[in-house]
């Protein structure tokens, strides 16, 4: 019996977990962690139910969510880069800029100089990846807080762009190529497709790490739990392709969208980059001491950013089948706004890439219900603004309540 | 994992024994200035395995700057450093790292957002296959790690900003045992902690020695001091003034060394009794 007894006891290291020492969560806590996302979400069902409500139903056809899921790509995009830099407790002012830039050197190159749209979309990416790594080396070396280096860098590039297009306010992209990237909708058999086998390759690492655990004698979640979690990921995933499946088909973007912040969360929360990404933000000297090269982390990153943005870039001017002088004058502090929403804290280290797409979709919402609604730019950016407030708001306070509750 | 230097533990060498045995670490005849302040004058400091060594002294009387040379943050100007008999050089704190030293300073360097395993291993993660974190061996590391050290905490998977002051504390000790450190020093380990606190960290102390490792406390708390260490050695304006051993002394005759108030000289001759201050 006693044989039992030590058989059902694998390893004696499962005397150091004592769960019951564990503090009860307060509300503060788990909106912090885990349930992070609820609040937003329903923010986010707040809005939609008054736009389904006051533009008769309109706002929810499939047809106008799947406009609003393609305007939301760009800000998407620069709203990752972003969260990448916020996340080391840093900010870039230049994403805007820097993905204006991109597109217009890509379009000058197609346009004017006859480059085919391959290397011109390459030479827009190596735009973002240099104008990047220039951010990340006066940040990371000469130690420049990085509102000042990205707020310069962000007046010297919308100077550039005037000087590429050379007096152009607007350079139409006639590229076919190009233009497919953000106009076109997959074939069935591969929008229904891609996103299947995504998911279960989820399911399927989710049950293996299950497994894995449970042999190693470590403490697993409980079954029901996983269970719901696999259950929410596939029912939002299915959900979104028929939603898109109902219309003309799902955006090749979003696959592009989904599947930068899909890498991106591999990489933060797979590797050991993305654990001193999240080291250096939460305290930059214990990573120093840990022997983790601050500065290369932050060059990487801020070289991953303008990427990002670049990639923006070319989505936009794909979609808008052309490059302008103007930079959108909301899309800096939208994609930072959809960044925060999402959840991701402005002091570093705290924050999630996938509650980024529901940032972006309150912004998008609003932006595109308010259009709905015949409203103008003036109520726009008024209403974009009190919800960036109050997103913010939420953030400090629920930080605060955080740290009353002490260690 | 079997063989990693905790889990062996090496025969404590007792200090009454230690005529025979080469210290762990020996430093002899170190002397540091900064501009005009001499803050070490021909200091010895030796430490055993398997022993623990109270580090004590008035501000002022050099502690800092001998675990700075100790841990390689400033560079003596002369003297020798010996870890197990060997001369070495400690040129900065990672050849320290790789000597087997460390150094847990007051503020523990933790990154408060990361759970336990991660700050357990930061920087010196395990991998699945490149490039891909491989969290179950680490976690089980971990666990295994805690357990060797008896540390008590609601899971791994907390992040550190959950966790007490104490327990915070345990998890920095825990991150040196990972890296194979042979030398470990606490730098006001107990200080601005709680009863209960102070409780487990002194406990903590005590299971670092059972491991066959020498560890040095700086401290302040006379009471904590006496109640974990075998030996007390004081400074006092640089110099090394008196060696105790905790169990044929009083606090307050500790207290007189690091004062100089009352016998200094007499102290000295009683207190530094053949436990390592022979040259």
């Amino acid at each position: 019996m006693s044989e039992a007894v030590k058989q059902k006891q694998p390893a004696p290291t499962t005397s150091v977990e004592v769960p019951s020492r564990l503090p009860r969560p307060t509300v503060g806590q788990l909106l912090r962690t885990d349930l992070g996302f609820v609040p937003v979400l329903l923010t986010l069902l707040v809005i939609a139910a008054y736009f389904a409500l006051t533009t008769d139903g309109l706002f929810l056809t499939p047809r106008n969510l799947s406009n609003l899921v393609l305007q939301i790509t760009q800000i998407g995009v620069l709203a990752l880069g972003s969260t990448l830099v916020l996340l080391l407790g840093e900010i870039d002012l230049s994403v805007a800029a820097v993905s204006t830039l991109c597109s217009v050197v890509m379009g000058v190159l197609t346009e004017r100089q006859g480059v085919s749209a391959g290397w011109a979309i390459l030479a827009a990416l190596v735009t973002g990846a240099l104008t990047g790594l220039i951010n990340g080396l006066l940040v990371a070396f000469i130690r420049i807080p990085s509102f000042i280096v990205t707020l310069a860098a962000s007046i010297g590039y919308s100077g550039l762009l005037l000087y590429l297009l050379a007096g152009q306010s607007t350079l139409i992209i006639h590229d076919t190529f190009i233009v497919s990237l953000a106009n076109n909708y997959l074939p069935d058999a591969l929008g229904i497709g891609l996103p299947t086998l995504a998911l279960l390759l989820y399911i399927g690492f989710v049950v293996f790490n299950y497994m894995r655990r449970k042999r190693a004698g470590l403490r697993t979640q409980p079954l029901p739990r996983l269970l719901l979690q696999i259950v929410t990921v596939a029912v939002i995933v299915e959900g979104a392709v028929a939603l898109f499946e109902s219309y003309l088909g799902v955006p090749q973007s979003v696959i592009f969208l989904t599947g930068l912040i899909l890498l991106c969360w591999l990489l933060l929360t797979k590797t050991p980059f993305g654990r001193y990404v999240y080291a250096v933000g939460g305290n930059a000297e214990a990573a120093r001491r840990a022997g983790i090269n601050v500065p290369l982390i932050r060059v990487a990153v801020f070289t991953m950013c303008s990427t990002l943005a670049a990639i923006g870039g070319v989505l936009a001017a794909s979609r808008g089948l052309a490059v302008a002088s103007q930079i959108d004058p909301t899309l800096l502090l939208d994609s930072i706004a959809a960044a925060v929403i999402g959840g991701v804290s402005l002091f570093g280290g705290k924050g999630s890439v996938w509650t980024l797409i529901l940032g972006a979709l309150i912004i998008g919402s609003l932006e595109n219900g308010l259009d709905l609604k015949s409203q103008g730019t003036d109520v726009k950016e008024m209403v974009e603004g009190v919800v960036l407030v109050i997103a913010v708001a939420a953030d400090a306070l629920i930080r605060r309540a955080q740290a009353r509750r002490g260690r | 994992m079997a063989d990693s230097s905790i889990s062996t533990p090496t025969a404590p060498s007792r200090p009454g024994q230690t005529g025979v045995a080469e210290p762990r670490l020996r430093l002899t005849g170190i002397s540091k200035a900064f501009g005009a302040v001499q803050a070490l004058s021909n200091v010895d400091f030796e430490v055993y395995a398997g022993e623990v060594v109270g580090l004590v002294g008035d501000n002022g009387a050099g502690k800092s700057t001998l675990v700075k040379i100790i841990s390689g943050v400033e560079q003596a100007d002369s003297g020798e450093i010996f870890l197990e008999g060997t001369p070495v050089k400690i040129t900065g704190p990672s050849a320290a790292t790789r000597l087997g030293i460390e150094t847990v300073y007051q503020d523990l360097a933790l990154c408060d957002n990361l759970d336990v395993v991660a700050n357990l291993f930061l920087g010196h993660e395990e991998l699945d296959i490149w490039p891909v974190l491989s969290e179950v061996s680490m976690e089980r590391e971990a666990l295994r790690v805690l357990s060797v050290l008896d540390v008590k905490i609601p899971s791994v998977r907390v992040p550190v900003s959950l966790l007490s002051g104490g327990q915070r504390q345990s998890i920095a000790v825990a991150k040196t045992i990972l890296r194979q450190a042979r030398v470990v020093l606490l730098d006001e380990p107990t200080a601005a902690l709680g009863v209960a606190q102070t409780r487990q960290v002194l406990n903590l102390i005590k299971r670092l020695r059972e491991q066959g490792l020498a560890v040095v406390v700086i401290s302040h708390n006379l009471a904590d001091v006496f109640e974990v260490v075998d030996r007390v050695i004081v400074l006092r304006l640089g110099r090394r003034v008196a060696t105790f051993d905790v169990k044929s002394t009083t606090p307050e005759r500790v207290v007189a060394a690091i004062t100089g108030a009352e016998f200094g000289a007499e102290v000295d001759a009683n207190g530094s009794n053949g436990g390592g201050s022979q040259s």
